[in-house]
């Protein structure tokens, strides 16, 4: 089962304050869609910090390491040339491209690593709570089952209702295909 | 809440907005039909690309022959125009890449554009040493690739070697950059969207983005480090552009100012290209409220500042020149500003040194007209800084038996008006069916920077500072002072 109670709220102010009161009134938030980053709201969520600059890190010496183990190897080993009687291995002036290759992995590296934890694609689904989460309205869902009572819902309602919820509404994704 | 603004600084959104009308505002022109003056000017400019691939085809068909160039002056107008667009196509990156580290805000409201900027003045750039070979379906010969001679590779010591990496390097890095900062804006448009192809288009585009908490962290952080690898590479670049020349023995040339007067002189255009969209862009666009007056100032003080840093070059090159005692040198130098080519010379020295200085005057830099004008200026004379540099240090080499002049042919003019045809195609589509501001930046700077919002949110956290509870908004209020547990 599919199904969402979503709180939209106008305000990235009130919704991170709403955030924390939803947590402390023991509802597992599933997702939060804003429009723009708000800031605090990864740590008001308990989201762990991002590792992506990490991948960046290993994309960028991996880069490093086959641009300047490449050029040595092949001015110095596949097919030596003497450029102007300059030495074989001039370490100099391998610098420039050494340094193209570092950035252009660690970018590429972040960029696919971004996309793929993410979970974006050109032929993406996205379960859209609302059309207006991406304009001007912040979406709190909380996920509910078979086994979530009426009184749960109200509860839910509640919570939202009292930490300033512009607007509420249930989403039913299995209904809806 | 919300991050301290110091009154004295200048609204960077103005009029009353909201996020919805900040959406609304930007998201107008990529709906409905187009206007009129977008046809008529896709219109000049797609002819002037047309007319760029007829000049290109002839050059491939004749070979380089149809351009003027001769056994003395084996460089010119090619080249020329590969650095001007090289040149022009720094700014997008700087403004989104070394602003954001500098935690610039006034970047927001046009970073979008001139990253788009960028990347169509680096396509551009990137055509002339295609064409230049004049077999260019030989171009892959400068990759390193598994040949059957060898194999034997290309020189790594070679700065045009360098130079292949650094623009492809460059391009990739950008394009990414620009469009993963699109993403969340294609997903604002999607969800506008009524048609039904318009919104599988735009969530094609938007790779399904919905602004989820975490992604926008990973975004975050994708931003950051982007930005972080692009300051450095976006010096490099016209560092190594710089070397083509700079490591050569040609008098002129074989300078080791050239790479900070290179990348100076590559901000200082770049800067006065975005000035040139932007101005015709805020208006025609109707984003005046946006891309305000404090934006155009804080770029002509860049320009004032690169501008000045290019004069200085200029008279630090002519004193070294004196001063080396070295008689070629010296004469490079003495036939730049005194030889058969002078004009260009001047031409140069007053569009990049003088003009900009007007901008040390507060109203002038606020004087849209003036902007305008210099920034059309600057690129001028940027284009006969390269001219001068590259044709009037070859024109009269060492022997005078072999002293040649260069005019261009036909062909040549051509190329260099189509690629400018083939570049505002480029940015007329991007400014039809993409967010040519970045909405999403634009709303999180508004609470702090927005002429209306700062001061409903100055009274909100003077309310909230004398001990009182107030928060949320306009739906908030019945409910503040109930407690949950």
């Amino acid at each position: 089962m599919d199904k969402y109670v979503v709180g939209l709220y106008d305000d990235e102010e009130v919704l991170l304050s709403a955030v924390k009161k939803v947590k402390q009134a023991g509802f597992h938030i599933h997702e939060v869609v804003t429009p723009f980053p708000v800031h605090g709201l990864d740590d008001a969520l308990g989201h762990r910090q991002s590792r992506l600059h990490t991948v960046g890190f290993v994309g960028g010496a991996t880069g490093f390491t086959i641009a300047i183990s490449f050029m040595i190897w092949a001015a110095t080993s596949s097919y030596p040339t003497n450029y102007g009687g300059k030495p074989y291995l001039s370490l100099p002036s391998y610098i420039p491209i050494t340094f193209e290759l570092t950035v252009l992995f660690a970018a590429i590296s972040m960029v696919v690593a971004f996309f793929i934890r993410c979970g974006l694609s050109i032929s993406a689904k996205p379960k859209i709570y609302d059309e207006r989460t991406t304009d001007y309205l912040f979406g709190m869902a909380i996920k509910v089952t078979e086994d979530t009572t009426p009184e749960d819902y109200s509860r839910i309602n509640d919570t939202f209702t009292k930490t300033g919820v512009a607007e509420i509404k249930v989403r039913d994704f299995d209904e809806e295909k | 809440m919300g991050s301290y603004e110091s009154p004295i600084r200048e609204p960077l959104i103005l009029g009353d907005k909201d996020y919805k009308q900040i959406t609304t505002d930007i998201v107008r022109s990529t709906q409905g039909f187009p206007p009129l003056s977008w046809v008529i000017a896709i219109s000049i400019a797609g002819s002037l690309a047309a007319f760029y691939f007829f000049c290109v085809a002839w050059t491939v068909y004749y070979g380089i022959g149809v351009w003027n160039l001769n056994k003395t002056v084996g460089w010119a107008y090619d080249i020329t125009n590969f650095v001007w667009w090289v040149g022009i196509g720094h700014a997008g990156t700087l403004i989104s890449a070394v602003l954001l580290l500098f935690r610039q805000k006034w970047r927001t409201g046009i970073n979008r554009a001139a990253e788009a900027m960028t990347i169509f003045a680096v396509i551009c750039a990137a055509q002339f040493p295609g064409i230049h070979m004049g077999r260019p379906w030989m171009a892959f010969f400068i990759f390193p690739y598994p040949n059957s001679r060898g194999p034997l590779w290309p020189n790594f010591q070679s700065p045009l070697m360098w130079d292949v990496f650094a623009i492809s390097t460059y391009f990739t890095v950008s394009l990414l950059f620009w469009y993963s900062g699109l993403l969340p804006d294609f997903g604002t448009i999607r969800d506008r969207s009524k048609g039904k192809i318009r919104k599988a288009i735009y969530n094609a585009l938007s790779f399904g983005w919905r602004g989820e908490a975490k992604h926008w962290q990973r975004f975050e952080s994708l931003s950051l480090v982007l930005a972080g690898l692009s300051t450095p590479l976006v010096l490099s670049v016209h560092t190594i552009v710089s070397f083509d020349f700079a490591t050569s023995v040609i008098p002129g040339w074989h300078t080791t100012i050239f790479p900070p007067y290179f990348v100076a002189g590559a901000i200082f255009s770049g800067f006065a290209m975005v000035l040139t969209l932007m101005l015709i862009t805020r208006k025609v666009l109707k984003l005046e409220d946006y891309i305000t007056i404090a934006h155009i100032e804080a770029m002509n003080k860049i320009i004032l500042l690169t501008g000045s840093i290019v004069g200085i070059a200029y008279i630090t090159e002519l004193w070294t020149a004196w001063y080396s005692g070295f008689i070629y040198e010296w004469f490079a130098f003495y036939n730049r500003a005194l030889g058969p080519m002078a004009w260009a010379y001047y031409i140069m020295m007053t569009c990049n040194v003088i003009s900009p200085q007007f901008f040390w005057i507060k109203k002038l830099r606020r004087n849209l007209y003036l902007t305008f004008f210099l920034s059309i200026t600057v690129n001028i004379g940027m284009w006969f800084e390269r001219f001068v540099i590259i044709v009037t240090s070859l024109y009269r080499d060492y022997i005078p038996s072999s002293w040649a002049d260069y005019y261009p042919s036909w062909v040549e003019v051509g190329i260099y008006v189509g690629t400018i045809g083939l570049f505002f195609t480029l940015f007329l589509l991007f400014a039809r069916a993409f967010p040519v501001i970045a909405i999403a930046e634009v709303k999180s700077i508004l609470k702090s920077s927005g002429a209306a919002a700062r001061v409903k949110q100055k009274a909100k956290d003077d309310a909230m500072a004398k001990g009182g509870y107030a928060e949320g908004g306009d739906l908030a209020g019945a409910h503040h002072d109930v407690k949950i547990d």
